[in-house]
Order: C-alpha cells, then sequence, then structure tokens
C-alpha cells in the first residue's frame, strides 16, 4: 500500500460520496455510511452506521418491499401451500421464481413454488373491493388443486388501501373448508423494506400454524432427543440440502427447514424440536425468540460459509448435545478437513489478496466474511440492504479489519466507493451486476449465487471457491482494453 | 462429498448417492402429497392433462395462475428509458422499483437505471409530496438527468396524488438549485389495476408528448416519427432505423432505449443513446407519426392524429415478410420515393430463405402467447411460412384484438383448427396444450414449466426471456428480422428431428447428414 492507508481511503470515500447529495439528504446518508473496524468502540452497531429507517427518495435504492419479505422471503419456499399475490397482476410476476428456492415436487399437483397465483386486481375490485373476489379464488384454487395443504393471502399495497378484510374472508372460507388459509398484511408500503415483511410474515406463522394447531398428512412425527430444525435458510441453490447432511452425518435429526424446501407439517412439527438452529437471523430471528419463550426451545445463530466459521458453528451446534454427538461432530469433521484443505490448497493461491466489496441482504453481509477469508481474500467494504442495528453490532464481530459500512446503499454511493477502492470482486445482486461488469470488474450475484450453488457447507465451500476463481481469474475481463487502446506509459 | 479435481454444483452434486439419501430420508418429515401418498400425485397429475380439468380450468372466473402479462409503470419506464440522459422516476413504494429493475435486467443482462421516491405507510396516509419533492431534488442532484419521466405505482393511485401539482410544488420548493424552471419533469398516471405493462407504456409516451410539445407547434416539416411500442428486441428498432435511413428519410425514433440496454464493455454510463429532447418537442411538427405497436399505442396515436392533426399517420407491425413490405411501402409513401434496391435485394434474400426452408414448417401446428402487437406480427409470419397456429394466447389483449387475430387465422386454410384465446394464462394453455397437442411452442421463459410439464418443444421469442443469452439483441422485425425468426424456428424443427431420430438402430436410419 502506498502512503494513502486503505482506511483513509475508505474514509475519504464516504466524505466524498456525501458531498453530491442536497443538504436534507447528505444529513440522513451521512448517519448510513462509516468505516468499520473490529476494534470499534460503540456496542450498538459497526462503523456508527444508523439502520433500519425510511430510504431517502429519489436515489436508487437496491430495497424492496414488506410483500417481497413475506411472498418472496418466507411464505414463497413453503411448497405444499399456495401463496397468492393478492392484488395487481405485476407483484407476483416479477418475484416469480427468481429466488432459486429449490424443492423436489410435482409442480403444479403437490408443490407450487415456481408458480404464480394472482388476484389480477381490476380498477372495479380497487373500487368495490376484492374480498369477493378473494373468496371465489380460495375455492377455484382448491377445485384445481386439490392437494395444496393450505393457502397464504399475500397482500400487495392496494388491499390495506381500500379496507378489504382478508383476515375475515381467509376466516369464512378456513371454517368452511377446514384448510389452513393465512392471511398475511404485508402490503408494499408497510415498514422500510422487506425486513418488516419477514416480521409480519413470523407473526403469520405463530398465529396460522402454531396457534392453530393445523392438521398435517401422514403419520405424526415421533420425537426424539436429537430433533433440530434449520430456520432461516431458503435453499437458495440447495443451501439447506448441502446444511442439513452435515448435521445428520453428525447424529442429529432435522425435523424441518425453514422455509426452503419446506412442508406446512414440518412447520407445524417444529415447536417440539430440542434446538432450533438459525441462519438467517435477520428473517426468522422473530419465530425462533416465539417458540423459546412459548415452547421454551433454545435457539443459537451458526454460520455455514467457508469451513472456519461451519467447524466453529459444528461445534457449537454440539456441545448443546452429549458426548455422541459431540464425537460424530468431531468425526465429521475431521471427515471433510481434507477436501477442503485440497481446495483451499487448489484456490488459495489464485485468490490470496484480492479485495471483495459486498452488498447483499439478510445474513451474508457479515456470513459470507469468513468463507472469503478462508481463500486468502479480504472483505474492505460490506452493507445490507434491510439491516437493523443487531445485525451491524454481529457485523463488527466478523470483520478482520477497516471496512467501509454502508447502510441501503444506493447506485450512485456504490459506483463512487467501487471507483475509489477498486476491489478485485464486486459481490452484490441482479440490479447491480451489469453496472459493475461494465466496469470491468469481476461480479459474482450473492442473492442467487449467479445460478450456482448451493454455498453452505463444506460441499458448498468448494462451489463458493470455485466460482470466486471462475470469477476472478476469468479471460474474459483482460478483453476490454482493445489493442490499439494505449496504456496510460504510452500515451 | 466434492472431489476436489471436480467440483460440481447442485446440478450435479444432489445426484451423488449421499445427498439422494438426504432427500429421501426428508421425507419422513414432510406433509406433502409427494412424501405420503406418491399414487395419489400421479392420479392428480394425470387428471390436470384431461378434458374434464380442461373445462374447469376454463371456467376460472377470479385466480390467475401463471399470468403472461405484468403491470403499467413497467412499461412507462420503458418508455423513459427511450429518452436522452432521461432518469424514470416512479411515485410509490421502492419495492416496485426494484422490480421492475430485476426483470428487465434479468431480460437484457444490461443495468436498468430507475428511481422512487420510497414512498411508506405515512405517505399512503397524507399524500406523497414530500417524498415528491425531496424525491425529485435528489434524483436531479445525483444524477444529473435531463429529464426526468415520473410514472406512478398502485398506492400512489389509490391514494389519488397529483403528479402535476406536486411536480410544480417540487420545483418551487427547490427554488431553482436543482430542479431549474426549465427542466422537463413529465409524468403519467399509469395505475397497476388497469391494462398491462403496454397500457403503461402508452400512457407514458402519450402524457410525455403531449407534455413536452406543449407550445412548440411550428411549421410543419418532413420528419417522419416512429414509435416502436413496448420493443424487447434491440435489433428490432435498429432494423426499422435501418430501413428509415435506406429510404433517406427523415426521420426520429421516439422512445429509443437501443443503445440504453446494449451498452459495450469498457466503461459505465448510466445513460446512452436515446430521443433527444428537442426531438421530442418537434415531434408535434412532423409530417407523420408510424406506430410499430398499435395496441401499445392506442391513447398516443389518437392524440397524434387528432390533437396534432397528423393525417397520414400509420399504424403497422412491420414483423413478417407481408407487415415489412407495408412498412416500406408507407415509408415510401411519405417520402415520395421509390422503394431502394438495396431494400428489393434484402426482400429478395428474406423470400428465398423461406422457399429453402418451407418444408420444415408448412402444416407444423404452434402454440404461442405474447402481447398483442408481438402476435399479430408472429402470427402473419407463421401463416406466411405454411404453418397453422393452433393456439394463440394474449393475457392482455385489449378490446379488439381477439376479432383481428381471428380474421388473420381465418386466412389460413387450417383456419378451423386454429384457436384465440383473449384473456387467458399459461395454467390455461397448459390444459390446452395436452387436451390439443401442439408440434412446438414460441413463447417467452415461462414457457419453460409448460415445455417440462407437457414436453412440447419451447422457441424462445418474446418477453422476457431470462434463461436464454443475447435473443433480445437480434431483430425480429424487417427482412433481417423474419430472416431470423425463420432461422429460429426452422432450426428447432430441425434439432427436433434429430432428437427423435437419434436412437440407434431403430429410428436413426432417418438421422440423416442433410435435410
Amino acid at each position: 500500500m502506498g502512503p494513502e492507508t486503505l482506511e483513509s481511503k475508505q474514509r475519504a470515500a464516504v466524505e466524498e460520496v456525501l458531498k453530491a447529495y442536497p443538504a436534507k439528504a447528505a444529513k440522513n446518508r451521512a448517519k448510513h455510511l462509516g468505516v468499520g473496524g473490529p476494534e470499534d468502540e460503540s456496542q450498538k452497531t459497526c462503523g456508527n452506521v444508523r439502520s433500519n429507517k425510511k430510504t431517502v427518495p429519489g436515489v436508487m435504492s437496491q430495497r424492496g418491499c414488506a410483500y417481497a419479505g413475506s411472498k418472496g422471503v418466507v411464505w414463497g419456499p413453503v411448497k405444499d401451500m399456495i401463496h397468492i399475490s393478492h392484488g395487481p397482476i405485476g407483484c407476483g410476476q416479477y418475484s416469480r421464481a427468481g429466488r432459486r428456492n429449490y424443492y423436489i415436487g410435482t409442480t403444479g399437483v403437490d408443490t407450487f413454488v415456481t408458480m404464480n397465483f394472482s388476484s389480477d386486481f381490476q380498477e372495479k375490485d380497487i373500487v368495490f373491493g376484492g374480498d369477493k373476489k378473494l373468496a371465489v379464488c380460495l375455492e377455484e384454487i382448491d377445485a384445481l388443486f386439490p392437494l395444496n395443504n393450505g393457502i397464504s393471502v399475500q397482500s400487495e399495497c392496494p388491499i390495506g388501501l381500500i379496507g378489504d378484510d382478508i383476515n375475515a374472508t381467509s376466516k369464512v372460507y378456513a371454517k368452511k373448508s377446514g384448510k389452513t388459509i393465512v392471511p398475511v398484511n404485508c402490503e408494499g408500503f408497510r415498514g422500510v423494506s422487506q425486513s418488516l415483511g419477514h416480521h409480519i410474515a413470523n407473526d403469520t406463522v405463530r398465529d396460522y400454524v402454531f396457534d392453530a394447531e393445523v392438521d398435517t398428512l401422514g403419520e405424526p412425527i415421533e420425537q426424539t432427543d436429537y430433533d433440530v430444525a434449520i430456520i432461516g435458510d431458503y435453499n437458495i441453490g440447495g443451501d439447506a440440502w448441502s446444511s442439513r447432511i452435515l448435521l445428520e452425518e453428525m447424529g442429529l435429526r432435522v425435523v424441518a427447514q425453514w422455509s426452503g424446501d419446506a412442508t406446512l407439517k414440518e412447520m407445524a412439527a417444529t415447536p417440539k424440536v430440542k434446538l432450533n438452529l438459525l441462519h438467517c437471523y435477520r428473517s426468522m430471528n422473530y419465530i425462533s425468540r416465539h417458540m423459546e419463550k412459548e415452547f421454551g426451545i433454545p435457539w443459537m445463530e451458526y454460520n455455514f460459509f467457508g469451513p472456519t466459521q461451519t467447524i466453529k458453528s459444528l461445534r457449537k451446534i454440539a456441545s448443546f448435545f452429549d458426548e455422541s454427538i459431540q464425537q460424530k461432530c468431531e468425526e465429521v469433521i475431521a471427515k471433510y478437513q481434507p477436501m477442503v484443505d485440497g481446495v483451499i490448497n487448489k484456490y488459495k493461491p489464485r485468490l490470496e489478496g484480492k479485495q471483495v466489496m459486498l452488498f447483499v441482504g439478510g445474513l451474508r453481509p457479515r456470513h459470507v466474511i469468513g468463507a472469503y477469508e478462508d481463500l486468502g481474500m479480504e472483505v474492505i467494504g460490506t452493507g445490507y440492504e434491510f439491516a437493523h442495528d443487531d445485525d451491524y453490532k454481529r457485523t463488527k464481530d466478523e470483520i478482520m479489519r477497516s471496512t467501509v459500512i454502508y447502510d441501503d446503499v444506493n447506485e450512485y454511493e456504490l459506483e463512487a466507493f467501487v471507483k475509489k477502492l477498486q476491489p478485485d470482486l464486486v459481490a452484490s445482486g441482479i440490479k447491480e451486476k451489469y453496472v459493475f461488469q461494465k466496469m470491468g470488474l469481476p461480479y459474482r450475484q450473492m442473492h442467487s449465487w449467479d445460478y450456482s450453488g448451493p454455498y453452505h457447507g463444506y460441499d458448498g465451500f468448494a462451489i463458493f471457491a470455485k466460482d470466486m476463481d471462475l470469477a476472478i481469474n476469468s479471460p474474459v475481463w483482460a478483453h476490454t482494453k482493445a489493442p490499439w487502446d494505449k496504456t496510460e506509459a504510452e500515451a | 462429498m466434492q472431489e476436489v479435481e471436480n467440483i460440481v454444483n447442485g446440478q450435479k452434486l444432489f445426484q451423488k448417492p449421499e445427498y439422494q439419501k438426504v432427500l429421501a430420508d426428508k421425507k419422513e418429515f414432510e406433509g406433502g402429497m409427494g412424501a405420503v401418498n406418491p399414487e395419489k400425485v400421479a392420479e392428480v397429475a394425470e387428471w390436470t392433462k384431461s378434458w374434464d380439468y380442461r373445462e374447469k380450468n376454463l371456467a376460472r372466473e377470479a385466480i390467475t395462475v401463471n399470468p403472461a402479462k405484468a403491470c403499467q409503470p413497467l412499461g412507462a419506464v420503458m418508455v423513459a428509458l427511450g429518452f436522452e440522459n432521461t432518469m424514470p422516476y416512479v411515485h410509490g413504494s421502492h419495492g416496485c422499483v426494484a422490480y421492475f429493475r430485476s426483470y428487465f435486467t434479468r431480460h437484457f443482462k444490461e443495468p436498468t437505471p430507475c428511481v422512487s421516491d420510497s414512498m411508506t405507510e405515512d405517505a399512503a396516509v397524507f399524500g406523497g409530496l414530500v417524498n415528491m419533492k425531496d424525491g425529485l431534488k435528489n434524483c436531479a442532484a445525483l444524477y444529473k438527468p435531463d429529464m426526468i419521466m415520473v410514472s406512478t405505482t398502485c398506492m400512489a393511485e389509490v391514494i389519488g396524488d397529483d403528479l402535476y401539482a406536486f411536480a410544480i410544488a417540487a420545483k418551487e420548493e427547490d427554488g431553482g438549485e436543482f430542479l431549474p424552471e426549465e427542466f422537463p419533469i413529465t409524468y403519467a398516471h399509469t395505475p397497476s389495476f388497469v391494462g398491462s405493462h403496454i397500457t403503461g407504456y402508452d400512457n407514458m409516451m402519450q402524457g410525455a408528448l403531449q407534455q413536452l410539445t406543449e407550445g412548440h407547434q411550428g411549421e410543419q416539416t418532413d420528419t417522419i416519427n416512429i414509435i416502436p411500442g413496448f420493443e424487447t428486441y434491440i435489433g428490432s428498432i435498429r432494423s426499422i432505423k435501418h430501413i428509415a435511413e435506406e429510404f433517406g428519410a427523415n426521420y426520429v425514433m421516439l422512445g429509443d432505449h437501443s443503445d440504453q440496454w446494449d451498452m459495450p464493455a469498457g466503461e459505465y454510463t448510466m445513460f446512452a443513446g436515446g430521443t433527444k429532447i428537442e426531438d421530442a418537442r418537434n415531434a408535434i411538427n412532423a409530417k407523420a407519426t408510424l406506430s410499430l405497436q398499435k395496441y401499445a399505442t392506442a391513447k398516443t396515436m389518437k392524440m397524434i392524429t387528432k390533437r396534432w392533426k397528423q393525417k397520414e399517420s400509420a399504424e403497422l407491425n412491420p414483423i413478417g415478410l407481408r407487415g415489412t413490405d407495408e412498412f416500406v411501402m408507407k415509408l415510401a409513401e411519405l417520402t415520395g420515393k421509390e422503394v431502394p434496391e438495396s431494400l428489393k435485394v434484402e426482400r429478395g434474400r428474406l423470400v428465398d430463405a423461406m422457399q429453402d426452408s418451407y418444408p420444415y414448417m408448412h402444416g407444423k401446428k404452434f402454440a404461442i402467447w405474447g402481447d398483442p402487437d408481438f402476435l399479430i406480427g408472429v402470427v402473419g409470419f407463421l401463416l406466411e411460412m405454411g404453418a397453422e397456429p393452433t393456439h394463440v394466447l394474449c393475457h392482455n389483449a385489449p378490446r379488439g384484438w381477439e376479432d383481428e387475430m381471428r380474421a388473420l387465422l381465418d386466412t389460413s386454410p387450417a383456419a378451423a383448427d386454429c384457436h384465440v384465446w383473449a384473456g387467458k394464462d399459461l395454467w390455461h394453455m397448459r390444459s390446452l396444450l395436452f387436451t390439443e397437442p401442439v408440434d412446438f411452442m414460441i413463447g417467452n421463459s415461462y414457457g419453460k414449466e409448460l415445455m417440462r410439464d407437457t414436453g412440447t418443444p419451447l422457441i424462445y421469442i418474446g418477453f422476457p426471456i431470462f434463461d436464454r443469452h443475447h435473443l433480445h439483441r437480434y431483430s425480429i422485425s424487417g427482412y433481417d428480422g423474419a430472416l431470423n425468426l425463420l432461422t429460429w424456428i426452422t432450426n428447432k424443427v430441425l434439432d427436433q428431428l434429430d432428437e427423435e431420430t437419434k436412437d440407434i438402430a431403430s429410428t436413426d436410419y432417418f438421422f440423416d447428414l442433410v435435410r
């Protein structure tokens, strides 16, 4: 590093970015940007940033809405239920099958995740209300999709504005049909981001799955002392499967996955497990806390990105159980170690010292840092779309060096940070992908794993390593400069 | 476990025996019918293929399943990105904008700039004036556009915000710092619960053109305006320009997003290309305006013929041979010039190619869905090749479309077997494909599940296309565009023929080297 340290560059980048704003917006954004370090004094957050506040209007935020948090994240992946996008046609169409929540099932017959059910509101539904239409929707769904195990009603913006009562309509139909009908008031204007949608959806799981004691198919699940549930894994690219295998190998029984590849029955059985394993804290801490309070089930956060964190998490999980599990846990760690060493030996020399900037949602802005570090890479900037203070507080524990922390970063800021700090890889979402690729920067989508994955667990780490190498060391980035372009030295 | 020398992603990882066991064991806890009683699933799956199911399915009145349309503001965003240095601005929740940007970006594999003013619950109660004042100012300060085009989400429409008044208020409050008096803020109301994305295109185009041209009426020029419509083929816009240029016509493409969604690598600029604002202001003085998508510009063209009084304006659909011929002849008429030799050669080459390939398309049955104008064009081309469009489905069919399509199909000798499905969705299409099968489907990526379920090969033509690359860069309009359609369709027919004849010592006598 030259005379300018990375940290001073980072601080300068934050200051510079704020200059472009009108005064009111600058004042607001200043609170959301900072440079964090492992030694931060603040116990509340990281880089002293503020979070979970309203987005500044007009700035091209990457945030989504409450509907996205409920339908797109929490409820949508529950595979044996049908989720109605209730309102105009767009929301369901834009969010259809984009998140790669993998599942096994006969789509359209006993599972429905990649489909789009919409009540397709027309002007008359806005004017006269849409409750009657909803009632017909519910009936038609049961007639044409008789093997569905329940229906959730995911409210879009107009529902809460026109005074519809989806709760009453759902209740009437649930009583009549004897089925699980879950009205979710997750209108897009509620809250400031996806985050409130997660919370609202969690609350409806509590009310309509736990409290309602739903009927489920097949034999009841007999309990054992080793029952656990995976909470907050959406099985993107199969993440929950490559996590589940490790837990099973160490002798635990994974009774439920929330909510990737989940069935209603698994969710209903969860209040009887011995331990809840929480991966995405942000989107499912609410229901975990509820189960702790109501059913006395402890929960622990874990991190299955990269071997260092995976090993730490496996041991922590085992510590909740007896010695036989702890013994098997060590065997699992030993079993995978040679493969992990092989992966690191193969890829670390190709990736060592490379710098990464992240901007994602949920847990990844902190959880994946360790995986990059396992490959010798450094994360120099990170931030969340919709985090709260407790996420930033947890982030402080993960970062190893000074890191730019940007909350609800917008297109302008992220572009400016990247230009100033010149990372070797940017890892974020689809909306930003081509911006950075145009600049010739290697890029990986870290919401969808860029159509690869899984990235969780040991097997997932091998894919992660291979994909990061693919991105950073691809020959395509060198083609941007034409042979007739002069280098700076020649010019 | 992964092998270090052969790391595989989920596709093959989960086929390994240890994962197959994980998936099989998981069923013990699952409550889906597939885990509990697989025979029941097979039975119901079989029933969904029946005429009985089809009738129940077609009788649906309320629930839409697997739609083939999107909502208004999506179209408005496309309009804005067709004007030079113009930021699409959606008055409403930022969740909507995240969706529009993702949707276009997944299709074009290109960045899609667009802002919102992030209205939340308080704005829903008190109105979005504060959001709009701050939003316009911040947008102008940060991104320095030359124009902002405002459309609305359903939230803003339900509460009834007044865009015109808000834009004025924003300028007043700003006092000229970032939003000078003359800074163009065009706007349109684009409620998601009316029409579809093409309605939003129309509303935004009409609003923007009306507002931009106000006070600019002058002497009539010899300019010809061309409005592409909700055009998702970048190459199509270029084909149309090429034809106009061959005529040496003085033309303006109104809403030209071809460079915006096709930026070269090297550096990133937020905006590229687009109609110059000055040209848009002068559009009112043109000799005529040609719309290439009638149903996506109904309101706009009404304004142009009625208010702008451009009597020679026309609605054309330059997809396929006849559609392109009509466009070429209209240009000949408007410019007073003969059809240039170069276009005659292009046409000749297309016809030559059609005559080379026709045996493979002739008599083949097709199912096709998409936007109304797209369907008129592509179905026309199928008929020109002797193909049979068995199921033509338009979810967002506007009034008049069904009759026009019916009339078009009635020109086919197979008319009686060709069906028009207006206002139906892709779950309806599934039933149609099972009960009255076709040889091929033409449609967007949503056809993928139909391909899986029914085994009908899918030819990717339409919007959105998320899982095949670069098709949007090509043209489907003009003579060169028709040649692309011909190539894609013919070669898919040939691929399928090879697929069906490749069994060794069984069907491969027909696995011909020359076709």
